[in-house]
């Protein structure tokens, strides 16, 4: 699964052979830094760590700044480990986002927007209570029984409940690349990507 | 919007030259449609309700009442289908957006028409 790192910009549409408008979500991809190679003999594993997006000085620690020294690039803000990269690759070595073509299928994961704590019925899609009358005054998005009593006695494992939502690690698979503009380094993938506008994506094969 | 967004959004379209129009404009949308191979033109004839957004992505919305039902339709401005438009009637409304002409029928949905 090799890949790349990258900063959801936003979404867009564009218009395809066809005249189709499809929507499309516009990626900043890359140019990536090789800050680490894991090898068989050392790590057990074979990957590299990829690193993202410019980070400012004073706010890394001595120990990272070290490990981005070693590699010959400035800190960066994004790490991520990728395996199954086809060529073999050295510490700082530049990863561009030609490493994808037009038409390939590729998986994006981030981190999906927060939404709080939220209740059953927009966490879950539960449908509330819907009745004005029989003795229905305060409970329009009550979630209702959550089990039976003195058997089982507990509540099942995995009842949906209210919590909180959002704010977690999403990956859409099989999402078609429509375009790679190798001199802006953008990537316009078809569909919506999770995340909010400027938030690091990982981009996989 | 990003400017790189905006350069994906713009470089995909060809600015064609279309008349400027606004709401309670009546206009003739000259929309192509593809049949199996072949192509023809479709004319789509009504009031513009709005138009929404800007750039390429911008589109607008013509309502015409066709057989006592009234359609409403959404064409995206840079749309390759659209041919051409042609302005019929220059209205004059108070709004930028005239929905209240879809709870209106007969006399009461007429737009005066400007003066030239």
């Amino acid at each position: 699964m090799s890949g790349i790192i990258g900063k959801k910009l936003g979404m867009t549409s564009i218009f395809n052979e066809d005249g189709k408008n499809i929507p499309c979500t516009v990626i900043e991809a890359g140019p990536c830094v090789v800050t680490q190679v894991r090898t068989e003999e050392v790590d057990g594993y074979v990957a590299v760590q990829l690193g993202f997006g410019e980070a400012r000085d004073k706010s890394t620690p001595n120990a990272l700044k070290g490990h981005f020294k070693k590699a010959g690039t400035t800190p960066k803000s994004k790490l991520a480990e990728f395996k199954g990269f086809e060529s073999k690759l050295k510490l700082g070595d530049e990863i561009l986002v030609d490493v994808f073509e037009e038409g390939e299928f590729v998986d994006v994961s981030g981190t999906s927007k927060g939404k709080g704590f939220q209740g059953v019925v927009k966490r879950h899609g539960f449908a509330g209570v819907g009745q004005a009358t029989h003795g229905q005054h305060n409970r329009l998005r009550a979630p209702g029984s959550i089990g039976a009593a003195s058997y089982p006695a507990r509540v099942f494992k995995g009842m949906r409940m209210a919590g909180q939502m959002g704010n977690e690690k999403v990956k859409i698979l099989n999402l078609q690349i429509l375009k790679v503009d190798k001199e802006n380094n953008v990537l316009i993938v078809k569909g919506a990507i999770p995340g909010s506008n400027g938030s690091y994506v990982i981009v996989e094969k | 919007m990003n400017p790189k967004v905006q350069q994906v959004a713009n470089s995909n379209v060809e600015i064609k030259e279309l008349p400027s129009f606004k709401a309670g404009d009546t206009i003739t949308v000259n929309y192509k449609i593809k049949e199996g191979n072949k192509e023809r033109v479709q004319p789509f004839q009504g009031v513009v309700l709005c138009k929404n957004g800007k750039g390429a992505t911008a589109t607008f919305t013509v309502r015409k009442i066709s057989n006592g039902i009234g359609i409403e339709r959404i064409f995206p401005i840079s749309s390759p289908f659209i041919e051409g438009i042609i302005i019929n009637k220059v209205g004059v409304v108070r709004r930028s957006k005239i929905y209240y002409l879809r709870e209106r029928t007969g006399k009461a949905a007429r737009i005066k028409e400007k003066r030239r």
